[in-house]
């Protein structure tokens, strides 16, 4: 994959990289703000992005708006946002367009490699990749929306786990069922919440965000 | 303590006939404020006599018949007296207060003229200390003594001012219509007392009644602020002793948070980080003999160091939560209704930020009261209104749970009072047995500009 990272503090951008050079993937730009990341994503179309949250000028939620911006210059452009917390506002703003290619994860991701590399290649690949801390506080409410209340205990695992942004043969294996069983769960998800037929990917993405507004 | 920040006096009054006519009625109701209080002030004089009149009995030397019977019915007067010294005086000392605040709060609302309250603060513990605490508290209080002089004016004069208006009308329109019902009855006999005559000054009247009635309610109220208004000086040294009390609190509450963090970083992100190091150096030493091992431990190391982030994280939330830094108030509430198994409707109206210690506390005041809903109202809807209007940033909290929230009771909403406080900030709670419960915070401030962004 190519990536490009905008990350302020030196340390991590420097270990994001070699993590992800070990991993055999190839780092076409590592910027610090968000102005360099929208001209590097431009100039270099990589497969995907990583961005800080907390990046200058503000140190606030530029990461987020950068990464906005990014994917309203190049549509599609998958991005995964990183951060020292979680907040599903945030989640739900990425999710927003309804498109997939967007990730959220505590920067505490990093420390696991292996899983950290398999969440980027997921986004990069279309899918999302949702901090399981925001599912856990989902989850620790309970929502009133009434088509969401439909579901069954059952169902709302499967959801909980594609919001975190897992295949069905990954939900599948964590839930010790077959995968037609969850491929059953999903298309049930999608009729329960009215979801139109339409490209698989796209379904999933929309699921989640169904489940983010709560 | 409520310091009313002495409002603009409104401009002239409105002189269109139907704001006439309305002043008018305003100043019967404003006079009629003057019957309540003479009751009251009946009870007080009242209470005093007869002790003084009772005691005065008892003491006079007597040597008559009934001498023995005399003397017991004395002693039943100074009883009465004293009985109604003991249990009348102090709550009618507080309705006397809640009716100079009623009209405080309406020479405002239709007099236009701004009248400062400045009662002391009742003690800390009043309701456990005894009568006498209650009773200096009251009677030491400048503001008291303001109140009760006030009943008095307001009993000689105050009311006619209020009222001459309406009077004037009804007795012009019942002079005008003398000539007009007195066909059948012949009018008594006295000069001027003709039809054209009554109808002239009947007419007169009620125009005098009408067109005086504005300027009679403005007049009303400045007599109210020339005998209610606390002087210069006492207004001052109500501020400072406001002002001292919040800063010490304030203080006191930072002091006790700084403590809180310390104690939360020593036995959580600290402890966590030793554990760490200690691991870290196991693995170190066993390395080479025994590589399985070691590996498991630098693995235990990794989720110690996982841990402490979401302990450090969990204690950031609680000191300044990042949407709150980030976003401003209004996300930062949305953020948290997000977080809370409450419905939450929340509308918001602000054109700006606040400035930081304020949001900061408007923040945690509208998280604990949301704490506070889950907790103990069994409430199903939450509806949340931020707004800014006239330097004042108002947030109103409502829920339909049960209601019966009472500040002097629970420790949490005494705490959001307490902090707002140190902002010039009140709390106001409507929470009737049954619900809904009202919260309403003002805090007086202005709001920066909104930050424009690049991207």
């Amino acid at each position: 994959m190519r990536v490009v990272i905008a990350e302020d503090l030196f340390l991590l951008r420097d270990g994001l990289t070699r993590m992800l050079q070990a991993h055999g993937h190839e780092i076409t730009a590592a910027v610090d703000n968000g102005a360099d990341l929208l001209a590097a994503v431009t100039k270099e179309a990589p497969d995907v992005a990583i961005v800080d949250v907390r990046l200058p000028p503000s140190f606030t939620d530029e990461g987020i708006r950068a990464a906005l911006a990014a994917r309203r210059e190049v549509p599609g452009l998958p991005v995964l946002v990183l951060s020292q917390y979680v907040e599903q506002l945030y989640a739900r703003e990425l999710l927003a367009s309804g498109s997939g290619g967007i990730g959220y994860l505590l920067k505490d991701r990093v420390f696991d490699s292996a899983q950290f590399v398999d969440a980027v290649r997921r986004v990069a690949d279309g899918g999302t990749a949702m901090d399981p801390e925001v599912i856990a506080r989902l989850l620790a409410r309970n929502t009133g929306n009434a088509s969401l209340g439909a579901l069954s205990p059952r169902e709302r695992e499967v959801l909980a786990l594609m919001a975190e942004g897992r295949s069905n043969a990954a939900i599948a294996q964590r839930m010790v069922i077959t995968e037609r069983a969850v491929a059953k769960h999903t298309a049930s998800i999608f009729t329960k919440l009215d979801l139109q037929p339409s490209d698989d990917d796209n379904r999933r993405v929309l699921a989640v965000l169904a489940y983010l507004e709560g | 303590m409520v310091v009313a920040d002495s409002g603009p006096a409104r401009g002239r009054p409105r002189l269109g006939l139907g704001a006439c006519l309305v002043a008018a009625v305003r100043g019967v109701a404003l006079g009629a404020l003057v019957l309540a209080e003479v009751v009251l002030l009946l009870v007080l004089l009242g209470s005093v006599f007869l002790a003084v009149f009772g005691s005065g009995a008892l003491t006079a030397g007597d040597n008559g018949a009934d001498a023995g019977r005399r003397s017991l019915l004395a002693l039943l007067v100074l009883g009465a007296g004293l009985a109604m010294i003991r249990y009348a005086v102090p709550p009618v000392l507080l309705a006397v207060r809640r009716v100079a605040r009623l009209t405080r709060l309406l020479t405002w609302r239709w007099c236009g003229v701004a009248i400062p309250e400045t009662y002391r603060r009742p003690p800390a513990d009043l309701a456990a200390k005894g009568y006498f605490a209650r009773l200096r508290w009251l009677l030491g209080d400048a503001a008291t003594w303001r109140d009760l002089l006030w009943v008095l004016v307001n009993a000689v004069v105050g009311w006619l001012v209020a009222a001459a208006s309406a009077m004037l009308i009804v007795v012009g329109v019942v002079a005008f219509l003398v000539p007009v019902v007195s066909r059948a009855v012949p009018p008594p006999a006295f000069p001027g007392n003709t039809k054209p005559a009554l109808t002239i000054i009947g007419f007169a009247m009620v125009a005098t009644g009408v067109a005086a009635a504005p300027w009679l309610l403005r007049g009303y109220g400045l007599l109210a602020a020339a005998v209610l208004a606390p002087s210069g000086q006492a207004e001052l040294v109500s501020r400072v002793r406001h002002l001292s009390q919040t800063r010490s609190e304030a203080l006191d509450t930072g002091a006790a948070e700084i403590r809180r963090i310390e104690r939360d970083l020593h036995d959580g992100a600290q402890a966590r980080l030793v554990a760490m190091g200690m691991t870290l150096d196991a693995a170190g030493q066993i390395i080479d003999s025994n590589p399985d091992a070691a590996r498991a431990l630098l693995f235990e190391a990794r989720d110690a160091s996982v841990k402490a982030l979401a302990e450090l994280r969990a204690l950031v939330r609680g000191i300044h939560p990042p949407v709150l830094a980030d976003r401003g108030l209004a996300d930062a509430v949305r953020a948290l209704a997000l977080d809370t198994p409450l419905r939450i409707h929340l509308a918001s109206d602000l054109h700006g930020r606040p400035p930081a210690p304020v949001e900061s506390a408007a923040y945690f005041a509208v998280s604990e009261l949301l704490a506070n809903v889950s907790k103990h109202a069994a409430a199903r809807e939450t509806w949340i209104d931020i707004r800014h209007t006239d330097r004042m940033l108002r947030i109103g909290v409502t829920d339909n749970g049960h209601g019966g929230a009472d500040p002097a009771r629970g420790t949490g909403l005494r705490g959001i009072e307490r902090r707002l406080a140190a902002f010039d900030g009140v709390l106001a709670v409507s929470s009737p047995p049954g619900g809904p419960t009202a919260v309403t915070m003002e805090i007086p401030c202005e709001l920066s500009l909104p930050k424009t962004s690049s991207c």
